[in-house]
């Protein structure tokens, strides 16, 4: 069985700082990381090859040449090859896009039977590369997955929902996308990180994949981010506090009098 | 400069894992009872930190010098005691069996330790002979079929807990160093019984005793390299374990830098962070220097390691100043902490007395002094 794992190496949104003059982002100096809910789906398969010894682990993403360092890190837990799409013509991709570089790199592969991906990336929040990836594909999708058995040629699996999940059977190869509670991601391992870098990375640009420059990245976008920008902050809240409720609340109200609320 | 790409997602890796794993709660309750969690300990073997620099061919993880200095400074910058545990399988506990294992040896005993099925102790020290490791008393008769040892150890890490030990005994009492062989003896042997359990100052959570010897009888095949030549196997093993005392230095003296600095901007007196009185600012200061020029010491030791170069004197230089200026570190991180520095419940109480026993253990900060003047002054 051969697993593909879409992968997006983002900025550790817990690291990322607001300048509180401009109110954007500071990106300098912040981590980058394999996004969390890809490392999801890149378990899931890993535990999928635990269980079942030849399955194969792909990972592949879409970004810039340091976005193989994210790859490494795949290798290091265990994924058996990585594929980078690098190429400047992927630059500025909306989803859209971004789903047409992945599936054709995905085409080029071959021979998969099962893609997983992250629900979202945290930079973003989009939630819709994995859908239109599987479109493309024509493959069947399963959003929100938090528990993945396979069964033969078909995969058995929890779609999560507000109050509950859904239990469904998909005939493979399909996509799936993985959510957090689908599992705990494994740690690198030191002997991992060693064999990582003997490995190489195959990286293809535009016409390794078959795509014109105008099939993809800021060209093939549809939509543009025409302006970003963060909530300004909320002020620091206050706790009120007190030996017992009475005491608390009588010092909410005597707050909220103050301040001729009430 | 001194890390390669390997280098730096190894740090990752540990970082993450040490912060992770080693939670507070964990740490609090290893100190209640003594006891470090083996599923800690089973997780460290399943992600290759007991076999960081033991070649993949020996069932190791096949990195670095570097990058083990990289994990035990991370473990023991989250808990000094966990890196006593990184530390073993792969320096005391595996480095005798590196150098001078036979196949055989390295399959019973040095494979099972890096998958954490076993614990093996490092038993050199005596009653009456600790930096002059020389003067030992153990023996080890040859009685044709097997050795004779009698003799007592003392102040064995982890000996409570091991399944082996190797042992360095005389097997001719004539020659002093050069008579010292060394064995590999099943603690579990008739004869063989341990002290108590040593209450010791820090690093708890990683029993130390006594190991005794009466009439052991060891098989033949339990000898550790050649007859005659366990001293030098005793040393080399030393010269790696003062770079792994090293880096637990920096490691615990960089977690409490990190504490100072944190409660210094915290604490308030006379109206503003204390970290604005400039004794305390300069204080900061002063630590931050010496650790930094005691990680490039210790960086210094490993990458010569690495390239295949003699590194005795870096290594001691490396372990006698890491360890000297750590305690100074902790002391400070203390001072700066004031009163609460002195109550349990602050992180840099156990790191004060986790590292008083760095610049004493695997050779004193005198001993370290007399290889590296000895060194300079041969000529």
């Amino acid at each position: 069985m051969r697993i593909l794992v879409c992968a997006k190496q983002v900025p550790d949104t817990n690291e990322v700082k607001i300048d509180p003059k401009t109110g954007t982002m500071i990106r300098e100096g912040v981590p980058s990381i394999l996004n969390p809910d890809d490392a999801n789906a890149l378990e899931a398969a890993l535990v999928i090859k635990d269980e079942n010894p030849g399955t194969e682990v792909i990972v592949m993403t879409m970004g810039p040449p340091q976005a193989a360092e994210m790859l490494r890190e795949c290798l290091a837990m265990g994924a058996d090859e990585a594929y980078l799409l690098s190429d400047r013509a992927f630059g500025g991709a909306d989803t859209w896009a971004t789903s047409a570089t992945l599936a054709a790199g995905i085409k080029k592969v071959k021979k998969v039977d099962l893609v997983l991906a992250g629900r979202q990336a945290i930079d973003g929040d989009t939630a819709q590369v994995g859908s239109q990836i599987a479109q493309r594909l024509k493959m069947p999708v399963v959003t929100y997955v938090e528990d993945i058995k396979i069964e033969d040629k078909k995969a058995i699996v929890h779609r999560q929902m507000e109050d509950g999940y859904e239990v469904i059977e998909v005939q493979l190869p399909c996509l799936l996308t993985c959510v957090k509670e689908l599992n705990e991601p494994r740690y690198m391992s030191v002997g991992g990180i060693m064999d990582a870098y003997e490995q190489p990375i195959t990286t293809w640009n535009h016409e390794d994949i078959g795509l014109s420059p105008e099939a993809c990245g800021l060209n093939a976008s549809p939509t543009q981010v025409f302006r970003s920008f963060s909530p300004p902050a909320k002020g620091v809240g206050e706790m009120i506090t007190g030996t017992n409720v009475s005491e608390i609340a009588g010092n909410l109200v005597s707050k909220l009098k103050e301040k001729h609320i009430i | 400069m001194y890390f390669s790409e390997q280098n730096k997602m190894i740090r990752k890796l540990a970082r993450e894992f040490a912060q992770k794993e080693l939670t507070t709660e964990i740490l609090d309750q290893v100190e209640e009872s003594g006891e470090f969690p083996q599923e800690i300990l089973d997780k460290m073997a399943k992600f290759g930190f007991f076999g960081i620099k033991i070649p993949k061919s020996l069932g190791g993880s096949g990195g670095d010098h570097m990058s083990y200095v990289i994990c035990m400074e991370e473990f023991a910058r989250v808990s000094g005691v966990a890196s006593v545990y990184l530390s073993a399988p792969n320096s005391l506990a595996g480095g005798p069996l590196l150098l001078s294992g036979t196949d055989e040896q390295i399959e019973k005993y040095l494979k099972p330790i890096i998958t954490g099925k076993k614990k093996l102790a490092f038993a050199l020290t005596e009653p009456g002979a600790g930096s002059d490791a020389g003067g030992m008393t153990t023996t080890a008769v040859d009685m044709g079929d097997y050795y004779l040892l009698n003799g007592r150890k003392t102040f064995i890490t982890m000996a409570p807990l091991c399944d082996d030990a190797v042992i360095y005994a005389k097997t001719d009492m004539s020659k002093g160093t050069r008579g010292i062989s060394a064995f590999i003896v099943d603690l579990k042997s008739e004869g063989v019984s341990l002290g108590k359990n040593e209450h010791k100052m820090g690093l708890i959570g990683c029993a130390t005793s006594d190991i005794i010897m009466e009439d052991v009888k060891v098989p033949k095949e339990n000898r550790l390299g050649e007859v005659n030549k366990g001293f030098s196997n005793a040393m080399k093993t030393l010269d790696v374990g003062r770079l792994g005392v090293a880096s637990q230095s920096i490691g615990v003296a960089q977690g409490a830098l990190d504490e100072a600095i944190k409660y210094a901007k915290e604490r308030k007196q006379f109206g503003r962070r204390i970290a604005d009185f400039q004794a305390i600012a300069f204080m900061i200061a002063d630590m931050a220097t010496k650790l930094e020029a005691a990680k490039l010491l210790v960086y210094n030791a490993a990458s010569l390691m690495d390239n295949k170069q003699n590194a005795s004197k870096e290594a001691s230089m490396a372990k006698f100043y890491a360890s000297e200026i750590c305690n100074e570190i902790c002391a400070k991180a203390v001072q700066i902490h004031g009163g609460y520095g002195f109550i349990k419940d602050y992180k840099v109480e156990r790191m004060y007395r986790d590292c008083r026993v760095f610049t004493i253990y695997e050779g004193t900060s005198q001993v370290q002094q007399m290889v590296i003047s000895g060194m300079l002054l041969k000529k």
